[in-house]
C-alpha cells in the first residue's frame, strides 16, 4: 500500500518535509518511486503568474523536439530550473538526460482567448507532448500548467529528493502533494506514479479502484479532452475530481458523493435528497468501490482527503493554522508537524470529506449527510 | 398371421423412444395411479398373455401348455404418445415399480414427430446443455493491496437501473431546470421475465406475483416481474402491487384491451412497458398460445373466443419499420401514461442488434433494452426455431455494451440480457458473468419455473409439454384439474428462496473482487476463460 503526503501551508515551505515524512513512513512504501506535485510556489515560478510550467523528463533527442515544438507554437522560455545533479543517481534511479521544469510565455496570438479557451488549449499542448514522448519514448510529460511542479522518479523517495535536490527554494511550494510508492497492478511506467493532474487538480490515492475498468470506459468515451493513458487504476480518481467540479460545476463537499454516494437508506431525509438522488442516478458509472484514500488539491489550492465507502485505508489530517498536513499515517505527520495539538488530529471516516482552504486556516469536515452547499 | 403383419414404415419399438418405461411386475400394485397422471397418456394399463411350456417328466405323461393373463402397465410407441420421461409416474407410484429410463440409442422419434405433415412444436427449452456463461471464471480476486470484502458482513448494493439515463451534464442541467427528466427506476437486476397469463397456470401466475410482492414489501429487494404478452388480472392493475410488475405489449396486443381499460384506475403506474419484438427461442416468431390452454378465463382475459390458438405475428403488423415500430411505440406507451413510466423494447439476439441499439441510444425516451438469447426458453415453438435459431447472448449483449462504451452511453440505456442464464443451475455466476460483460439487469423465466414450481423439464429433451397445456406440474396448463396440483402459496415460498440465496451467491461472488457498493456492470477485467477464441470475442481474459 502506497503512502501519502500532503501539505498545506501560508507560506511556501520545501518539498523535503514532505519527502522526509514519506520516509517516516518507508514501512509502507518499496522504494519503489516517488510523486510530487507543488503549487502555489514560492520563488521565481511564483512570479510568474499565469506562465505555464512544463514538468517533465527527456532524453537529448526529445530535449531538442520539445524546444522545437514549443517555438513553433510559439511559447517563449521564461524561466529553467537548472538542474545541477551528482554525478550518480541513487540505486535504483536511472541515469536521464534531462529533467525539465521551465515556465514559458503564451504564444502572442492567444491573448485574445477566453481563459476557458486558453485552458484548454494549454492542455491540448501537453497531450501533443506527452503523444509525441509516448511516440519515440524520449519525452515523459508530466503537467503543463500555471502554478504547477511536478516532479516523479523512480526510486527510493528520500534519495531522489535527495539527488533532485528538490530542498531548493524555486521548488518551494505552499501545497505539496507527495507519494511513495508501493507494488502496482500494472506496469511500473513513469506515468503511473501519483499524484495525477489535469488542469489545476491533483489527486493522489492510496490503495486499488476495484472499479477502474468500467469507471476508465466511460470517461474515455466521454469525449472530455485529456481523459486517457490510465497507466494507474487510481487516475481515474483525479479525472472524476476533475468532471465533478468543472464539468459539472460542483462543489467539492459533492466529490464524495459522487465516488461513493449515500446509502439509499441514508439519503432518505437528507435535506438534499431529490438533487442527490439525481446525482447518484447519473454519475453511478464513477462509484468507485475502495479500497481507497483519496488526497487532492483543486485550482483555488484547496486541500482535502475522502475514504471510500467501507473506509478500508487509513488516513490523518492534521496541523496548526498556516500549516496543516494531510497523511496516510500519523506518523508521517508527527514527523512533519511535532508541534501541533494532536488532540486535533482528525481521521475522516465514510462520510467525511476533510478540506483545508487556501488560507490554511482550519480543517473543515464536511459529513455526506449535511446539506451541501449550493452548487456553483 | 405372417409376421411383419403390424409393421409400417412408421412403426416404432420401445428403443426408437428417447424414453422408456421401466416397470416391474413384482413391485407394482396396479393401482392404476401412474396411467391416471401420465400427461401424454403413454402408459395404459395391459392385459398380457403368457404360455409356459410345461416339459413333463417320464415317458408317460406328456407335456403341455400353460396359458396365463396377468395385467400390467404397458408403453405406446405411437409417436403421439410418445413417453417424454416427466417422471411423473414415477412420483406418484406406491410401490416404486415404475420409472422412465433414457435411451441409449439416437432415438428414431424426431423423424416421426411430424405426423399429419405438421412439424413438431413444442414448449420448454433448447436441449441443448452447453452453456459458455459456464465456461467464465472469475479471475480477478483481491488478494494484496485490496483486502476482499466480507460477503456475510459489508454492506451491498445490489441495485440497478432500468430506465434512461441522462448523461450527467445533462441530467444536473434538466434537474436544475426542473425539465423533464426520463423515468428511472431503482430494481434488483435480477428479473422475472415476460411469461403470460395463459402461458402459466393461474396458480403459478399467482405463486409468483405474491413472490415478489413479499420480497418487495417484506424483504425490500425490489423484484420485479413482467407479464409476458397476455394481460394482467383485472385485480393486479388496480392494485398496488402494480408497480412490481413490468407490463409487455407484443404483437398480438393479447390483454391490451384490459390494461387500456383499468388505467384511469389505477393507483400505481408499472414498473415499466416491455414491447416484445422477439424472443430469442424463436427469433422471427411471435408469441403462440394453443387452443388446449385458452379457457374461459383465458379468452376473457386475452379478449378471445375460447378454444383457438393464439398465435401473435412476428412482427407489430400495424408498423411500417422496425425503426419506425420501435420509436412510435415506446412514444405512445410512454404517453399512456405522462412519460412517468420507462418503455423499452425486447428483442432477439441477433446479428442486427447493434443496430437496434444504435437507434434507441439517440431516442430519449428509450428505457433500455432487453436482449434475448437462443437459449432462452418458451411456451409454445417450431421444434426448428428452438433449436436452430438464434444468437448466444453472450458476445451478443457484449457487442451492445462495447457499442455504448464507444458512444459514451454505457449504464445510460440498461441492457437487460435473457436466455440461459442458470439453464445448469448456475444462476448466479451466469448472472455475474453477464453484468460484467455489460448487462445491467438480467431475466430468468424457465430456471424459476424449475426452482419455484418444480418444472420437471431439463436440457435433455425431458417433458417440453407446456404447449399443450398437459404440463404435468400444473405449472403451464389451464386445466383446472391439472394446475390445482400446484400450490401458489408454495410457489411464493420458493421464490423468495430462490431469490435470498440469488442474493447470497452473488455477494460471494462480488465480495473477493472487492466489489460492493455498485453492481460491477462491465468489469470484464474480473472475467477469465479458457477458450482462447472465447476470450478474444468477448475482450476478456484468456485463462488455463
Ligand atoms: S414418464 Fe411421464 S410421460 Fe412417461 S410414462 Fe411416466 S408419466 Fe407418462
Ligand atoms: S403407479 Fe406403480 S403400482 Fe400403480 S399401477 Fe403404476 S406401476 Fe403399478
Amino acid at each position: 500500500m502506497c503512502r501519502l503526503f500532503a501539505l498545506t501551508s501560508s507560506e511556501p515551505v520545501s518539498p523535503m518535509r514532505a519527502v522526509r515524512a514519506l520516509d517516516v513512513m518507508r514501512e509502507g512504501h518499496d522504494g519503489s518511486g516517488v510523486g510530487l506535485f507543488l503549487t502555489g510556489l514560492g520563488g521565481p515560478f511564483g512570479e510568474l503568474k499565469g506562465c505555464p510550467i512544463l514538468s517533465g523528463i527527456l532524453t537529448r533527442d526529445g530535449e531538442k523536439r520539445l524546444n522545437r515544438f514549443m517555438n513553433d507554437k510559439g511559447f517563449k522560455l521564461r524561466h529553467r530550473l537548472a538542474w545541477d545533479l551528482p554525478a550518480t543517481p541513487p540505486e535504483g534511479t536511472p541515469r536521464r538526460d534531462a529533467y525539465l521544469v521551465a515556465a514559458y510565455d503564451l504564444p502572442s496570438d492567444w491573448r485574445d482567448m477566453t481563459d476557458a479557451e486558453r485552458d484548454l488549449n494549454i492542455l491540448r499542448t501537453r497531450l501533443e507532448l506527452k503523444h509525441m514522448g509516448l511516440e519515440r519514448e524520449d519525452m515523459t510529460v508530466f503537467s503543463f500548467w500555471p502554478d504547477v511542479v511536478m516532479v516523479k522518479e523512480i526510486g527510493d523517495p528520500l534519495a531522489v529528493g535527495q539527488y533532485l535536490g528538490v530542498d531548493r527554494e524555486d521548488l518551494h511550494a505552499r501545497q505539496i502533494l507527495a507519494q511513495g510508492r508501493q507494488n502496482t497492478n500494472y506496469a511500473i511506467n513513469l506515468y503511473a506514479c501519483h499524484p495525477f493532474f489535469i488542469q489545476g487538480i491533483a489527486s493522489m490515492t492510496n490503495g486499488e479502484n476495484t472499479a477502474f475498468i468500467p469507471i476508465k470506459e466511460w470517461l474515455m468515451s466521454s469525449g472530455v479532452p485529456g481523459y486517457e493513458g490510465y497507466h494507474s487504476d487510481s487516475e481515474v480518481f483525479t479525472h472524476i475530481l476533475h468532471y465533478a467540479t468543472l464539468r459539472l460545476g460542483l462543489p467539492l463537499a459533492a466529490y464524495k458523493h459522487v465516488i461513493t454516494p449515500l446509502s439509499d437508506a441514508d439519503m432518505q431525509g437528507h435535506p438534499d435528497a431529490a438533487f442527490l438522488e439525481q446525482l447518484k442516478a447519473t454519475c453511478r458509472k464513477l462509484i468507485i468501490d475502495g479500497p481507497n484514500c483519496v488526497i487532492g488539491c483543486l485550482p483555488d489550492r484547496t486541500m482535502f482527503m475522502v475514504q471510500d465507502r467501507k473506509k478500508l485505508r487509513p488516513g490523518v489530517v492534521g496541523g496548526r493554522p498556516g500549516l496543516y498536513a494531510f497523511s496516510s499515517e500519523i506518523c508521517g505527520l508527527d514527523a512533519a508537524i511535532p508541534e501541533r495539538d494532536k488532540t486535533r488530529d482528525f481521521q475522516p471516516m465514510h462520510l467525511d470529506t476533510a478540506i483545508v482552504g487556501p488560507g490554511c486556516e482550519e480543517i473543515e469536515i464536511c459529513r455526506q449527510t449535511q446539506p451541501l452547499p449550493q452548487a456553483r | 398371421m405372417p409376421s411383419n403383419a403390424a409393421i409400417a414404415p412408421g412403426t416404432l419399438s420401445h428403443v426408437d423412444l428417447p424414453w422408456q418405461i421401466d416397470w416391474t411386475k413384482d413391485k407394482c400394485t396396479l393401482c392404476g395411479q401412474c396411467v391416471a397422471v401420465c400427461p401424454v397418456r403413454a402408459i395404459e394399463l395391459g392385459v398380457f398373455r403368457k404360455r409356459e411350456i410345461k416339459a413333463a417328466f417320464g415317458l408317460t405323461t406328456t407335456s403341455e401348455n400353460q396359458y396365463s393373463v396377468h395385467y400390467g402397465i404397458r408403453q405406446k410407441t405411437d409417436p403421439a404418445f410418445a413417453c417424454i420421461g416427466c417422471g411423473m409416474c414415477d412420483m406418484v407410484c406406491p410401490g416404486d415399480a415404475i420409472t422412465p429410463r433414457r435411451s441409449d440409442e439416437q432415438p428414431k422419434l424426431k423423424m416421426h414427430a411430424n405426423k399429419g405433415g405438421a412439424p413438431r412444436t413444442r414448449g420448454g427449452r433448447r436441449n441443448d446443455k452447453g452453456s459458455l456463461l459456464d465456461q467464465i471464471k472469475f479471475v480477478r480476486i483481491s488478494m494484496l493491496t485490496d483486502p476482499a470484502l466480507d460477503a456475510g458482513r459489508h454492506e451491498f448494493d445490489l441495485t440497478t437501473m432500468i430506465g434512461r439515463i441522462l448523461p450527467p451534464e445533462k441530467a444536473l442541467a434538466t434537474f436544475r431546470e426542473q425539465g423533464w427528466m426520463p423515468p428511472v427506476r431503482k430494481i434488483y437486476p435480477l428479473l422475472i421475465g415476460g411469461m403470460s397469463f395463459g402461458a402459466l397456470s393461474p396458480n403459478m401466475w399467482e405463486g409468483l406475483q405474491m413472490g415478489v410482492a413479499y420480497l418487495n414489501e417484506e424483504l425490500h429487494m425490489p423484484v420485479r416481474m413482467c407479464t409476458g404478452e397476455g394481460g394482467c388480472p383485472p385485480r393486479l392493475l388496480r392494485s398496488r402491487f402494480l408497480k412490481y410488475v413490468i407490463l409487455q405489449i407484443a404483437s398480438g396486443y393479447f390483454g391490451w384491451d384490459e390494461i387500456i381499460h383499468a388505467l384511469p384506475e389505477m393507483k400505481e403506474d408499472p414498473c415499466a412497458v416491455e414491447i416484445k419484438y422477439g424472443q430469442g427461442a424463436k427469433p422471427g416468431d411471435g408469441g403462440l398460445l394453443m387452443w388446449h390452454k385458452v379457457n374461459k378465463l383465458i379468452a376473457a382475459i386475452r379478449g378471445v373466443p375460447v378454444g383457438v390458438s393464439l398465435p401473435s405475428p412476428p412482427t407489430h403488423q400495424t408498423k411500417y419499420s422496425i425503426e419506425e415500430a420501435v420509436a412510435k411505440m415506446i412514444q405512445s406507451m410512454s404517453m399512456a401514461w405522462g412519460f412517468r413510466v420507462p418503455v423499452y423494447p425486447k428483442i432477439s439476439a441477433t446479428t442486427t442488434s447493434l443496430a437496434v441499439l444504435n437507434n434507441l441510444a439517440r431516442n430519449t425516451y428509450a428505457a433500455g433494452l432487453a436482449i434475448d438469447g437462443e437459449d432462452g426458453g418458451t411456451g409454445a415453438a417450431y421444434n426448428v426455431s428452438m433449436d436452430h435459431m438464434g444468437h448466444p447472448i453472450a458476445s451478443n449483449l457484449r457487442d451492445c455494451y462495447l457499442n455504448l462504451c464507444r458512444i459514451g452511453a454505457q449504464n445510460e440505456l440498461p441492457l437487460i440480457a435473457g436466455g440461459g442464464i442458470g439453464k445448469n443451475g448456475n444462476l448466479a455466476a451466469n448472472a455475474a458473468a453477464l453484468i460484467m460483460l455489460g448487462a445491467s439487469a438480467v431475466q430468468i423465466g424457465k430456471y424459476m419455473m424449475q426452482a419455484a414450481a418444480g418444472c420437471v423439464g431439463s436440457e435433455g429433451d425431458r417433458c417440453n409439454v407446456c404447449n399443450i397445456g398437459v404440463c404435468p406440474k400444473g405449472i403451464t396448463s389451464q386445466d383446472p384439474r391439472l394446475y390445482r396440483r400446484l400450490d401458489p402459496e408454495k410457489v411464493a415460498e420458493r421464490v423468495v428462496d430462490v431469490y435470498l440465496a440469488f442474493d447470497s451467491e452473488m455477494k460471494k461472488i462480488l465480495a473477493p473482487l472487492g466489489r460492493s457498493t455498485s453492481l460491477p456492470i462491465g468489469m470484464s477485467d474480473a472475467l477469465g476463460i479458457g477458450d482462447k477464441d472465447a476470450a478474444d470475442r468477448l475482450s476478456i481474459r484468456y485463462c488455463v
